[in-house]
């Protein structure tokens, strides 16, 4: 089976749009959405709408922190500790949802079992204190929270690749887009496509993955879309204008 | 606990059939599948009590590697799984017999020497060009293929316990700080730790055709790594001090394999196997003439300036191949046109100066009869040969290249498009650049030389015109 790999939407219709074109011309079975699927972008409504699509035609999707700041009562954000940019993000997107989308939102799980593999947002360990897997410490702490071989997570928009021995420390790679990387049985893995909807590495290009079941190899992908109408719409919306700066530079 | 392997055993389908002998790594069995008529041989890693831990990783990194090779010069992965807890591979079985025990007959003539270099180079460049690096080249990991069609006495590369993919984690580099390789063969960048230039596989090449070509291995067969670094600044003995029937050409081509520098060694395993097979044009430097090695104290002032010398920074295989490809520039000497000239020159000095570590192949057809003797032109025609070798020297003097940048061939042929695209595939030529004359009436009729090699070229062409100055035509 051929696993389509989506993490950090953030309501990014555009970046969806070139993703999913692109995977289906590279042809994939179930798509995995590995959380935050709103939150930065203008296109909530229609980003949650496909993702519920994909979910109906045999899909997964996972919770974010993201989804679950948007589900929570603007009175309980009164002492947030996220960024104001991204709080005045989250308050548009609120009043956006209407009861079904929400009801989808929040019946989604934080993680999936699913055969060797483990689906997860931000990590193994706790997967609801959205603790980030930044480096081979953390990724050798969630490797070693898991019993699955293979993690897939989102939540660091970095695409990155951690490998590890039993007993050993967790090391890091950086993918190489396109490459069919075989994660070998005797290793586990811990695999982040990088985001869909808000790449942070300086490339402005969508990121997003392939994992293909029976030969078990994970291709990274990095897909070139119209960022530039997506970070006109979030400041048409009213949102701060540097979340639209962010696209155009992949920041 | 090891799984008790006997024949008749199937493992996902594959039969075992037969053991062979116990890898350094692994075990190998002779296996059989109905799928597949090719012969096959699994490959399954030791794990167990008292392995070294390289010796796994090595195997998770060929299993890793292989998948991703294509072409006749490695074996073809089929299948790869996990037998209770055991890891294990299968692939092509390669028919042939490994360059281990030519060893035995050591020394070889040096045009055998030769000969087998240029098809290991060529067998190394494959590789490199999918951003492999080999990093155990040595003589039971060249394997020679039979003679006759499909692989015509090729050499394949097998083994690839050590390699390193630009693309894929580097297994070995991540957990090991110590020097991986074996120990004569080892590059001085790999002794420092470093996996990422792909001309370390020219120095293990170099190692091994010193050590065919004269019975005895450079470096010798170090156990300590304060052994291996002594390659670092000690020169070794010039092979023609050891056999002075080595020609000197051969002599510069492995000692420059064995520069401790890497910049100094041929810049791809393309140019060494294009100077393998063409002794004539090597350029000959004092490495040519070393009758001895060097004196104390030079030896002295390298082993300081290595002490605490650490690896470079990390660059990747593809990005150095491209810095250095084989050019070919196609020169006609009969129809001297000075406006195209002058146009291919300039093209030429442009692509040379944006590729520091190319290498430029000048060639000319000289047009044989298509029917008919040239038997008693014998003596005539070699000299319109060297004639033309002589031009082509003088044609490409402006530009001011470096000797031994550029080579100079006379093809005899009747088609010069044809002689022009053979050489271009026979030498994995990069980039070939050629001028195109104008149209006129009879090359409406005949068709360009120029359309041909366009249209049937393995590589890169760029085709040259001449600023139109007027409304004339030329030819």
């Amino acid at each position: 089976m051929r696993l389509a790999l989506l993490a950090d939407l953030h309501a990014n219709r555009e970046a969806v749009d070139a993703c999913l074109a692109k995977l289906r011309r590279l042809g994939f079975d179930r798509a995995v959405i590995l959380g935050d699927i709103v939150g930065y972008g203008a296109d909530p409504e229609w980003t949650i709408d496909t993702v519920q699509a994909l979910v109906a035609d045999g899909g997964l999707a996972l919770y974010g922190n993201h989804d679950e700041a948007v589900l929570r009562d603007a009175q309980d954000d009164a002492g947030s500790t996220k960024h104001p940019h991204a709080q005045a993000a989250i308050d548009w997107t609120r009043d956006r949802l209407d009861e079904t989308q929400r009801a989808f939102l929040a019946a989604l799980p934080l993680s999936i079992e699913d055969e060797d593999r483990l689906y997860v947002h931000a990590n193994a360990w706790a997967p609801q204190q959205w603790g980030y897997i930044s480096n081979a410490l953390a990724a050798a702490q969630s490797i070693a929270a898991t019993k699955q071989r293979v993690t897939f997570c989102g939540h660091v928009h970095e695409p990155a690749l951690y490998h590890s021995q039993p007993g050993g420390g967790a090391r890091h790679f950086s993918p190489s887009p396109g490459t069919a990387m075989p994660l070998i049985g005797s290793r586990r893995w811990l695999a982040l496509p990088g985001s869909v909807g808000q790449p942070r590495d300086g490339n402005p290009a969508a990121c997003c993955g392939l994992f293909d079941t029976a030969k078990g190899t994970l291709t990274t992908l990095r897909v070139a879309y119209d960022h530039h109408t997506a970070a006109r719409k979030i400041v048409a919306a009213g949102m701060p204008e540097s979340l639209a700066r962010r696209l155009v530079e992949g920041q | 606990m090891p799984v008790p392997l006997k024949p008749g055993v199937s493992i996902d389908g594959f039969e075992l059939i037969a053991p062979l002998h116990e890898g350094g790594m692994a075990t190998l069995w002779r296996v059989s599948h109905p799928d597949h008529t090719m012969p096959l041989l699994m490959k399954l890693a030791r794990i167990g009590y008292g392995e070294a831990a390289t010796q796994i990783v090595g195997f998770e990194v060929e299993r890793m590697i292989l998948q991703q090779l294509t072409g006749p010069y490695v074996p073809r992965y089929i299948a790869g799984g996990e037998y209770q807890d055991q890891p294990w591979m299968v692939m092509e079985h390669l028919v042939g017999e490994t360059l281990r025990p030519l060893l035995e007959k050591t020394p070889l003539p040096p045009q055998q020497v030769a000969e087998l270099g240029a098809l290991a180079a060529t067998a190394i460049h494959a590789l490199h060009q999918q951003d492999v690096i080999h990093l155990d080249i040595k003589p039971s990991n060249l394997l020679r293929r039979p003679d006759g069609p499909p692989h015509n006495g090729m050499i394949a590369l097998i083994d690839f316990g050590l390699s390193h993919h630009a693309h894929l984690p580097d297994l070995l580099s991540e957990q090991f700080n110590v020097p991986i390789g074996t120990a004569p063969y080892i590059a001085p960048e790999q002794v420092l730790g470093q996996r990422d230039d792909p001309r370390s596989d020219l120095f293990a090449l170099g190692v091994t055709l010193y050590h065919l070509a004269t019975g005895e291995r450079p470096f010798g067969n170090p156990g300590s790594p304060a052994g291996l670094r002594r390659r670092l600044y000690r020169d070794p003995v010039p092979p023609r001090a050891i056999r002075a029937e080595i020609p000197r050409w051969l002599q510069e081509v492995i000692l420059r394999c064995l520069e401790v520098d890497a910049d100094a060694r041929h810049a791809t395993a393309a140019q060494l196997a294009h100077d393998l097979q063409h002794p004539e044009q090597v350029a000959l430097t004092e490495r040519a003439d070393r009758s001895h090695r060097d004196g104390r104290l030079t030896v002295m002032r390298r082993w300081w300036q290595n002490v605490g010398r650490e690896r470079g920074p990390r660059k990747a295989v593809s990005d150095h191949l491209d810095q250095a490809p084989l050019l070919m520039v196609a020169i006609d000497l009969k129809h001297e046109d000075a406006a195209l000239c002058a146009a291919l020159r300039g093209n030429l000095q442009r692509i040379v100066s944006t590729f520091p570590y190319s290498r430029l192949a000048c060639v000319t057809v000289m047009r044989t009869a298509r029917i008919g003797l040239d038997s008693n032109l014998d003596a005539e025609g070699r000299n319109r040969h060297v004639k033309r070798l002589i031009a082509l020297r003088d044609w490409i003097r402006p530009l001011g290249l470096d000797e031994h940048r550029v080579t100079v061939h006379v093809l005899e042929h009747s088609d010069p498009a044809h002689a022009l695209l053979d050489y271009a595939r026979d030498n994995g030529v990069d980039h070939l650049i050629m001028g195109a004359r104008g149209v006129t009436g009879m090359r409406r009729i005949l068709g360009s030389v120029s359309a041909h090699v366009v249209a049937e070229a393995p590589c890169t062409v760029t085709v040259v015109r001449a600023p139109a100055l007027s409304e004339e035509t030329k030819d």
